[in-house]
């Protein structure tokens, strides 16, 4: 016991964000992505990329239900018994979850109903619950903070990235249904260059493919393909 | 019984669970190595699906809406309610078929505890929810859900089983391809769109 206690105190006098912290928020985000690489968490959130507007609403919901249910476990994992850990580790999601349903139909209510049920399926996001079990359930709070940041950056990332490639690709256009809403390219896009007699990508019809939702499967397979050839590292041997 | 086929066909072909809304991708993925152990989990999530999801009807109806039993509306602790209905539904069903039914047993065997997370299952009661289904629809949505994800299992173990020896270029191996082939099938799936539910009878939501 007088060990365990040395043992803290000597760590609370290492630097609050030191090599060891930063590298939990940028592994993450290339070597251990959550979705390329850990295959965590593809069941909620693919279907919201067909625009970048919601699918940066996700992302967002993401890092704060994965960075607090990480603090809140691992402020609780010594007196979480083993047994019940999961319904622990549920009660505590679920109810973040909640909050955070209740403030986007408050803040933004057209997104809300956007995204529907996968808000609530953010409970059942197995990187959430990864995490927890991997690294909560074993580690300091604000270590777990951020590792929850990371892994719910790395997540976001891959989510932002689909839908920039399927809205710009598949609508021609950048946050629709924003404020912000922006035409790039296609007949009615706007941008300081286009004049009523020439237009630079005016020539460009939208390409139905990329609204399906099998376009975000190709997507992220060529994702996958492009970091594993250069981060060979990485490649399924099996 | 028209309107039971209607929701089943729809929620097992032309809204496939997996490859129209990527429920349950994590064990979907994870688990699709060879048939066998596929069809384990396949089984197993149509035997929750349709579980949960009249139960979770039942507590939405009668407990949680503002015309239940209490009289007020608490719809917004569906989320705490559903996830706990399906840990403990997951639990007694591992138990019951444990003492009944050894050889079911040994077949769903560790994929029956995988199942709490599977966004399948939640995904299912929240749609549900979402679309306001009366209870025999709920019950077909469930059967019919779990149907289609069984068959998008089954479907893509049996393809990564056959290329298994392919020439795939190495980055892409494994995960990568499963992912395209993931959305091959999609798109496969899509020219079921062509078929009208409303053939079927009933009011064709």
């Amino acid at each position: 016991m007088a060990e365990t206690l040395e043992k803290t105190t000597t760590k609370t006098a290492e630097p609050l964000f030191g090599k060891k912290e930063k590298k939990l928020i940028t592994d993450p985000l290339n070597d251990n992505n959550p979705i390329t690489v850990q295959v965590l968490g593809i069941c909620s959130a693919l279907a919201v990329t067909s625009l970048v507007w919601p699918s940066l609403v996700m992302a967002v919901a993401v890092i704060f239900v994965c960075a607090f249910s990480n603090l809140f476990t691992s402020l609780l994992r010594n007196y979480i018994p083993k047994e019940v850990r999961m319904i622990v580790q549920l009660v505590i999601i679920a109810s973040l979850v909640t909050f955070v349903e209740l403030s986007l139909k408050f803040l933004n209510y057209p997104v809300y109903k956007q995204l529907s049920v996968y808000i609530g399926l953010i409970i059942t996001n197995c990187i959430v619950m990864g995490r927890l079990e991997a690294f909560a359930m074993a580690n300091k709070p604000w270590r777990s903070f951020l590792d929850g940041i990371g892994n719910g950056l790395g997540y976001g990332a891959i989510l932002v990235m689909v839908g920039l490639i399927r809205e710009i690709f598949g609508k021609g256009s950048l946050f629709a249904s924003s404020p912000f809403e922006w035409k790039i390219i296609g007949p009615t896009a706007e941008y300081s260059i286009n004049t009523t007699t020439s237009t630079l990508f005016g020539w460009y019809a939208n390409n139905n493919l990329m609204v399906l939702s099998a376009a975000a499967m190709f997507i992220i397979g060529i994702m996958i393909w492009i970091q594993r050839s250069y981060n060979k590292k990485l490649i399924d041997v099996s | 019984m028209g309107e039971f086929i209607n929701v089943f066909v729809k929620a097992a072909f032309i809204e496939n669970m997996i490859l129209a809304y990527f429920l349950g991708m994590c064990s979907y993925l994870a688990v699709s190595k060879s048939v066998q152990t596929a069809f384990g989990l396949g089984l197993a999530v149509i035997f929750v699906l349709g579980i949960t999801m009249p139960i979770n009807w039942l507590i939405f109806e009668y407990l949680l809406s503002d015309t239940g039993i209490l009289g007020m509306d608490l719809t917004f602790l569906r989320f705490l309610l559903f996830i706990a209905v399906i840990a403990s539904m997951v639990q007694l069903v591992e138990m019951i078929v444990e003492k009944y039914s050894p050889s079911l047993y040994a077949a769903l065997g560790i994929f029956l505890p995988l199942i709490t997370v599977n966004c399948a299952i939640l995904g299912g009661s929240l749609f549900m929810v979402a679309r306001d289904y009366t209870f025999s629809q709920s019950v077909a949505f469930g059967l019919g859900g779990g149907f289609g994800w069984f068959l998008a299992i089954i479907a893509i173990a049996a393809i990564r089983e056959k290329i298994r020896y392919s020439a795939i270029p190495a980055p892409l191996r494994g995960l990568g391809m499963a992912f395209i082939l993931t959305g091959l099938m999609g798109m496969a799936f899509m020219s079921l769109m062509g078929i009208d539910p409303a053939v079927f009878g009933g009011a064709g939501n």
